[in-house]
C-alpha cells in the first residue's frame, strides 16, 4: 500500500536545497514556486530517499484568483506519494516548466491542462490541444469560461 | 531519430494538416447543422415500396456494433441472453457499417466525434435505419447546452427511432426495436 509520507519533512529538505522555493505546506501536500518546479521535480526524483520516480495524475483547477496544477508523485521503490501544487496567479499567460523531461507520463496531461485550462507548460515537446479541436476558441474548464 | 521514410519533423507537419482537416470538417459539421432534421413521417403514411420487401427487412436487421458511452452498456446488456434481442431476428451485431442497416447511437455524441458518426451512417447500404438511444443522443440531455456536445443526434443524421430514458432499460431497448420493425413494415404505430 502508497502511504502519503509527512510532507514537512520533505518541504525541510527541499527549503534545504532551494531556499524559499516552497510557499506553503500542509500535512500531505507542498505548495512550491512556479518556476522553481523543474528543479524542485528534478530534486525529488533524484534524491535516494525520496525517489519519485513515477508521475500518477496531473490535474489543473481553476481557483478564480489563482489556477493550480496539482501533480500526484509517487514512488515504486518506497511506497510513498505526495502531492505538489503550483499556483499561476497570472490568468492571462499562465505559463510553467514543463516535466516531460523528467516523466514522460506528462505528456498528454500537460496537453489536456493546456487545452482545457489555457496553462502554457514551456518546453513541451508538443504543446497543442488534445480533447478539443484546433481553432476552438477559449478553454472550457475555466470558471469564466462562458 | 528518423522513422521509417519519413523524419520526425515531416510526421509532425502531416499530423498537424490531419488535425487542421479534422477541424475544418468539424468546423463545417457545426455550421450546417444548427437546426435538427425534420423526422421522416412519409414513410409511415405511404408504408413501405413493397410490403413484402418490408416484411422480409424488418426480420433481418443488422444493428452496428458502435459504443459511444453508457448506454453502449444496456446496448450490449440486450443482445446477452437474459435480454436476448435474438427473439427479435437481430443478434447479430455488425463491426463494420458496410454490413449493417441499422444505427444505434447508444450515447452521447460529442461534436469531435460527430464527423464521424456521420461518416459510419454514409457508408451503411440502403435501406438504413437510426434509433437514437437514451436522453443524450435525443436531445443532448444534461449536456444540451454544452460547447462539446451534440444537442441530439438529429441535428446530424435522420432519426426513425427515440428511446428516452438514462440509460433506458434493456426493455426499453426492445421496444424501440419493435417499434422499428412496425415502421418498416409501415405498420400504424
Amino acid at each position: 500500500m502508497i502511504v502519503e509520507i509527512d510532507a514537512s519533512n520533505v518541504a525541510s529538505q527541499i527549503e534545504q536545497r532551494f531556499p524559499s522555493a516552497v510557499e506553503d505546506v500542509t500535512s500531505n501536500t507542498i505548495v512550491i514556486k512556479g518556476n522553481m518546479l523543474l528543479s524542485v521535480a528534478q530534486f525529488l526524483k533524484d534524491t535516494p530517499s525520496l525517489d519519485f520516480s513515477f508521475l500518477n495524475t496531473l490535474v489543473g483547477t481553476d481557483y478564480l484568483d489563482y489556477i493550480e496544477v496539482v501533480y500526484f508523485l509517487e514512488s515504486i521503490t518506497h511506497q510513498h506519494k505526495i502531492y505538489l501544487k503550483v499556483r499561476i496567479f497570472d490568468r492571462e499567460h499562465p505559463i510553467i516548466p514543463s516535466v516531460v523531461s523528467l516523466w514522460k507520463s506528462a505528456d498528454y496531461q500537460e496537453r489536456e491542462i493546456f487545452d482545457l485550462l489555457g496553462v502554457t507548460f514551456k518546453d513541451h515537446p508538443n504543446m497543442k490541444r488534445i480533447v478539443m479541436w484546433q481553432g476552438f476558441e477559449g478553454h472550457p474548464l475555466r470558471r469564466d469560461f462562458l | 531519430m528518423d522513422i521509417g521514410l519519413y523524419s520526425l519533423d515531416e510526421i509532425d507537419a502531416r499530423l498537424a494538416e490531419v488535425d487542421e482537416r479534422e477541424a475544418q470538417e468539424l468546423i463545417d459539421m457545426m455550421a450546417s447543422s444548427q437546426k435538427p432534421i425534420p423526422d421522416d413521417l412519409e414513410w409511415l403514411q405511404n408504408g413501405p415500396r413493397n410490403p413484402i420487401l418490408g416484411w422480409g427487412q424488418s426480420w433481418s436487421i443488422f444493428p452496428m456494433a458502435f459504443g459511444l458511452a453508457c448506454c453502449a452498456f444496456e446496448m450490449m446488456a440486450c443482445v446477452f441472453p437474459r435480454f436476448d434481442q435474438a427473439r427479435f431476428g437481430m443478434e447479430a451485431l455488425r463491426p463494420t457499417p458496410r454490413q449493417a442497416d441499422m444505427l444505434l447511437i447508444s450515447g452521447t455524441v460529442t461534436w469531435k466525434m460527430a464527423p464521424i458518426v456521420r461518416r459510419l451512417y454514409d457508408q451503411m447500404a440502403e435501406p438504413k435505419w437510426v434509433v437514437a438511444m437514451g436522453a443524450c443522443a435525443t436531445s443532448g440531455g444534461t449536456f444540451a447546452s454544452s460547447y462539446s456536445v451534440v444537442p441530439g443526434v438529429n441535428r446530424i443524421l435522420p432519426v426513425d427511432v427515440y428511446i428516452p430514458g438514462c440509460p433506458p432499460r434493456p426493455e426499453a431497448v426492445l421496444n424501440s426495436f419493435l417499434l422499428l420493425k412496425k415502421k418498416i413494415k409501415g405498420e400504424h404505430l
